[in-house]
């Protein structure tokens, strides 16, 4: 398939100063991609990047298979045809949120804005508050009317800077699902900020992690997870810990938890240090299990624990244990290891 | 003040310093108020065969001409507003740094002076008619010249220093408001012009027309200059019906009247207000990049801004320096100095009145929340959009009515006349000034009691601070800089007022504008320069504030700070 947005080398700098070092990646059509990292990351200059805000000094912007940037020519913002919903919504307070949505079809006739609207409208429930002024509306209804606008004039790409950034916590997975449906169902390429992983993977295709103006990883959210590419990732998404091993194979590690085997070949030579990635969910509570550790910390998440358990060692580990079984800390519970994803990375300098 | 802690609500929290006891502050209001219901009231006074007179003769000339001034002066200083202020938010163009804060000096000119220059300049004597007949040896009615004392450069006068208003507030509202709105409509399918007409304009709207009030205001209050050109406009009639005609109930009605144009004003201004509350949604700023200009564009913009400062200071200011240079030998004698003296005097005074005041007051509406309080308060702050000959007519009546009763009264009963205690002295003068401008004062440090927060008194308080220190350590060090701004900008407004001086002053009493104003009604424009140069530089210190407080409240760089 055709992506309908590339990135090639792209390398940003205000000021002089470089935020963006070498970005490529691309989307196919309909995809959802979103850039997850840190606050001043560069992931909203990224997004700018390719709404045309701001203009690389290097590589290239491709959106549809139309040059849009690159360090000579940028074509103008209103001509790019990006939707984009912008954090604080930035709806136009002086018009009505049926105004707001009209806003970008200018070039439709009466009939077509009129159908086009009423398909937004019903897409996304907005018959209640149509008439009203932005002022008089909830966040999660502001959030509908930026959307709707954005999307209004069929963007070839729709870019959402932290959509949810405003929202309750509690509402956000919920939103960035809903959203993600709609923008499904309109068949929509977009790209979306945030640095929330719960609401980038419970939104996105394809998550690209970014730190320091460079793109980390470009993934899916279970490749991320399972089979981060560098220790910074690993340590970014989702909880774990690292225990010093030992390569003794070509798909082996020896660690105190014994030894651990992957179903791929490992990056290290046999008998080179590493450290081996351990996520709560490989470590299982089973009472039969001969192997013990003490619980140091416990911390109650409904249906689970998240323990924190000490080897005799004295190295630490993660355990995601149903709720049921509530263990008071420094009692020894008996452990088992599940790890389906070895991955190892060599030890800090 | 009550001290039972458990009877106060969140809203009646106590905080530190002794509340000012409510009888003083509303005793305080009702006095600062009196002027304004002396003369709104002296309508239920009706007098018929005033009204006819006043109906038969000059009425519907003020009126007609009072409406041209407003029209003609609200179209020309939302031009020489408007523009500059989106060149200067949206693009970077040679010197725009500069213009940012230049486009305010005009502020810094009274209209009267800039009236009295511009004649220097241009009337058949002046260096430019004089430099076009020897250049081309016509005569003095051989050719046609523009006539400065007429309707239209009255209107050219009073928008060439009354336009920052607009220029100020205007670019506030582009810099606050629409930076993500103008992003969201470029990628809407926007381009540049029609962004600023689809969004940034009609966003902008509410704050425009607060500035445009305030000019109009300004232009309604206005005295010195229409009474130079010989316009006959409210205030030149309230001047002459009461000192020409010696007609005080007449200019009462007449004050009356103009009152309820300015009414219409101080509505539209605070309705503006409260709209511009609904514009304001967005949470979070993004900075503003402004985008460079090149070539012609450059040019076109750099003229533009720069036209407004060129002609609302720059020209004024070279004129009042060379003809300063030419006269000061005679003009700067003892007198001067005296004038100085007297006006650096009671412009000190009344700045000292009204920031204590105002103090006063801010804590008094901060400390309880009663609504009658806060109305008292309010209405304190509305003599800026009185006019001084207004206020003067309004001081004037009740203060003459005291003189006579204690003058009848020491008469009867000791033989002794008092003649004016208060009407004729300073007393009347400080009254008058502390009316027209508390609410600059009042304005200034409200503005800056609300930056301390209550939850910083409750931080303080919880670490252990009593009141005493809380005040010395918090409010104190917090507050000096508004209070020193208040008393800089009533110092400076004091400075630069006329009509109210020119009726209230004692007999003989002169400060620098009554010697500008005299000089120049005796045709000596060039002797004027030195008292309007004063003037002119002193009132260069409050643009400098404003201009600190513009380069501060550009949300997006506070952001990214």
């Amino acid at each position: 398939m055709n992506s309908t947005l590339e990135l090639k080398n792209v390398s940003v700098a205000i000021e002089g100063c470089t935020i963006l070092d070498s970005i490529s990646f691309n989307l196919t059509e309909g995809a959802i991609g979103c850039l997850l990292g840190p606050s001043g990351c560069g992931k909203t200059t990224l997004l700018r990047t390719i709404a045309g805000f701001e203009q690389p000094f290097e590589g290239e912007v491709w959106i549809s298979g139309i040059r849009a940037s690159d360090k000579r020519h940028l074509v103008a913002i209103e001509q790019r045809q990006v939707g984009m919903v912008f954090q604080d919504f930035a709806l136009f307070p002086h018009m009505t949120v049926k105004e707001n949505i009209a806003f970008g079809l200018a070039g439709l006739s009466g009939r077509h804005r009129k159908q086009r609207i009423r398909e937004l409208v019903d897409l996304l429930k907005m018959d209640d508050f149509l008439n009203k002024y932005p002022h008089r509306l909830s966040g999660g209804q502001q959030q509908r009317v930026a959307l709707a606008r954005a999307i209004a004039s069929r963007p070839r790409v729709l870019l959402l800077d932290e959509p949810f950034a405003s929202m309750d916590i509690g509402l956000r997975e919920h939103l960035a699902r809903e959203v993600r449906e709609i923008l499904k169902q309109d068949g929509i390429t977009a790209v979306l900020v945030s640095h929330n992983q719960l609401e980038a993977f419970a939104m996105a295709d394809v998550v690209g992690v970014i730190n320091d103006g460079r793109l980390l990883q470009w993934d899916t959210a279970f490749n991320l997870y399972h089979r981060p590419g560098n220790a910074y990732i690993a340590d970014f998404i989702g909880e774990g810990v690292f225990i010093p091993g030992t390569v003794i194979g070509e798909k082996s590690v020896e660690t105190e938890l014994g030894i651990i085997s992957g179903s791929a070949p490992l990056a290290a030579l046999p008998g080179s240090p590493v450290n081996v990635l351990i996520r709560p969910d490989d470590i299982l509570h089973d009472d039969d299990s001969t192997m013990t550790a003490v619980v140091h910390k416990k911390a109650f998440r409904g249906a689970e624990f998240l323990y924190t358990l000490a080897l005799d060692s004295g190295t630490q580990l993660l355990s995601l244990v149903p709720s049921h079984h509530n263990h008071p800390v420094n009692e020894a519970i008996g452990i088992r290891l599940e790890i389906d994803h070895l991955v190892v990375f060599p030890p800090e300098a | 003040m009550s001290t039972t802690a458990s009877a106060m609500t969140t809203s009646q929290r106590r905080l530190p310093g002794r509340s000012p006891s409510k009888t003083v502050l509303f005793v305080l209001a009702s006095l600062i108020s009196l002027p304004l219901l002396v003369v709104v009231f002296s309508i239920f006074n009706p007098a018929p065969e005033i009204w006819r007179h006043l109906l038969d003769t000059v009425l519907s000339e003020y009126i007609s001409n009072s409406i041209k001034l407003m029209l003609g002066v609200g179209l020309l200083s939302l031009i020489l507003g408007i523009v500059p202020a989106w060149l200067t938010t949206m693009f970077r163009f040679p010197l725009s740094k500069q213009l940012e804060w230049a486009l305010l000096l005009p502020l810094a000119m009274p209209a009267y002076i800039i009236a009295y220059t511009y004649t220097g300049v241009l009337d058949a004597s002046g260096p430019i008619q004089t430099l076009i007949r020897d250049l081309t040896g016509w005569g003095f009615r051989d050719y046609w010249f523009p006539e400065i004392r007429s309707m239209g450069g009255a209107i050219t006068m009073l928008a060439f220093v009354l336009y920052p208003y607009i220029y100020l507030i205007t670019r506030a509202a582009f810099i606050n408001q629409s930076v993500c709105s103008l992003e969201a409509a470029r990628t809407l399918g926007c381009g540049p012009w029609k962004v600023f007409f689809r969004i940034a304009l009609p966003l902008a709207r509410p704050g425009i027309i607060v500035g445009l009030s305030l000019v109009l205001m300004e232009t309604l209050a206005d005295y010195g200059t229409v009474q130079y050109f010989g316009i006959s406009a409210f205030t030149t009639g309230i001047f002459r019906t009461w000192f020409g005609l010696g007609n005080s109930a007449a200019a009462a009605q007449l004050s009356a009247l103009l009152m309820i144009f300015v009414a219409v004003l101080v509505y539209v201004e605070y309705w503006s207000r409260q709209k511009q509350r609904y514009h304001h949604i967005s949470t979070r700023f993004s900075s503003l990049v402004q985008k460079p200009l090149h070539g012609y564009q450059a040019v076109i913009a750099t003229i533009v801004c720069s036209l407004p400062v060129i002609a609302g200071f720059i020209i004024p200011v070279c004129f009042q320096m060379y003809w300063a240079l030419l006269t000061y030998v005679d003009v700067i004698d003892s007198a001067f100095l005296t004038q100085i003296w007297h006006s650096v005097l009671l412009a000190a005074l009344a700045a000292v009145i009204a920031t204590a005041l105002a103090l006063f007051m801010a804590y008094g509406k901060r400390h309880t929340a009663s609504t009658f309080t806060r109305l008292a308060v309010n209405i304190s702050g509305m003599g800026y959009a009185i006019p001084g000959t207004v206020i003067a007519v309004g001081v004037m009546l009740p203060l003459a009515w005291v003189d006579k009763m204690v003058d009848s009264y020491f008469r009867s009963h000791f033989d002794v006349s008092t003649g004016l205690i208060l009407s004729g002295t300073l007393f009347a003068l400080l009254f008058a000034y502390t009316v027209r401008f508390l609410a600059v004062s009042l304005k200034t440090v409200d503005a800056g009691l609300t930056k301390i927060k209550p939850s910083m008194e409750e931080a303080g308080r919880s670490l252990g601070l009593s009141e005493f220190r809380l005040l010395r350590k918090v409010h104190i060090p917090m507050m000096r800089g508004s209070l020193l701004a208040a008393f800089l900008l009533v110092f400076v407004d004091v400075l630069k007022e006329l009509p109210a001086t020119l009726i209230l002053r004692p007999f003989n009493f002169n400060t620098l504008a009554i010697r500008a104003y005299e000089l120049a009604n005796e045709e000596r424009l060039a002797d004027a320069a030195c008292p309007s140069l004063a003037i002119v530089l002193v009132g260069i210190i409050p643009v400098i504030y404003l201009s600190q407080s513009i380069s501060k409240s550009r949300p997006g760089h506070e952001f990214n700070a």
